[in-house]
């Protein structure tokens, strides 16, 4: 798993590389966490995401909780696999997918 | 028929995906169809990992069955521990937006809706969770 953190100003992007599962979800969360300090925008790009556990959408929907109050999240370039994941859930109608 | 036995350990988890995707790609099995039941496979093992025996530590057993007509895979998961029946717990309202869900009950949910089959049976000791799905399509 890689997680590459863009930050600029009041916008991060946190590219995501590989499998987001039990194993390496903590990673992100320790990383994303901290990075959150006054991010306004916060956007996940899971073009290189080929897949992704429930232990893995737990850290995304933190993640929407923190941007809730602070501003919002957006979601782009979903593999088809990721995405069967989102629609099973009820992911795919709250996360806003570019 | 295939069986590993390991110690149900989260840290395990990749030794039985392994074990798992290497029979389903010598069946030529789709990218996204192994997606699912490795999905499945990790909810039903580290759901073992983290409570059958908590707080101590016991085996879990894998098997793995190919069947043919249509050609469709079996898994099994025995484990020794406390006698406890995922498939009991109700469904999470998933048209309840996120920010109101409680947090748990995603993965188990995720394996009912991917999996043709899912069943639970405790006996002589063992929780044995057993998932099939139709490999062809």
């Amino acid at each position: 798993m890689t997680i590459t953190l863009n930050k600029n100003d009041k916008e991060l992007i946190v590219a995501l590389e590989g499998r987001l599962d039990t194993l390496t979800s903590p990673e992100l969360d320790a990383k994303l966490k901290p990075a959150l300090d006054g991010v306004e925008k916060l956007i996940f790009d899971l073009d290189k995401l080929k897949y992704i556990s429930s232990a893995g959408l737990r850290v995304l929907l933190t993640a929407m909780q923190i941007m809730d109050r602070q501003g919002e999240m957006k979601v782009r370039n979903v593999s088809t696999e990721v995405m069967d994941v989102f629609e099973i859930t009820g992911f795919a109608d709250d996360l806003d997918i570019e | 028929m295939k069986e590993i036995e390991l110690k149900a350990l989260k840290e395990n988890l990749p030794q039985v995906l392994s074990f798992v995707d290497g029979q389903l790609e010598e069946l030529g099995c789709a990218f996204r169809i192994i997606t699912q039941i490795d999905i499945a496979v990790e909810e039903i093992f580290i759901n073992i990992a983290s409570y059958a025996y908590d707080p101590e530590t016991g085996p879990a057993a894998i098997r793995v069955e190919i069947r043919e007509d249509p050609l469709s895979v079996v898994i099994s998961f025995t484990d020794s521990g406390k006698p406890y029946d995922p498939l009991a717990k109700p469904d999470p309202d998933i048209d309840l937006p996120l920010h109101q869900r409680p947090r748990g009950g995603l993965g188990i949910f995720m394996v009912k809706k991917t999996m043709d089959d899912v069943t639970y049976e405790y006996k002589d000791g063992q929780n044995i969770l057993t998932i099939k799905k139709t490999l062809d399509g």
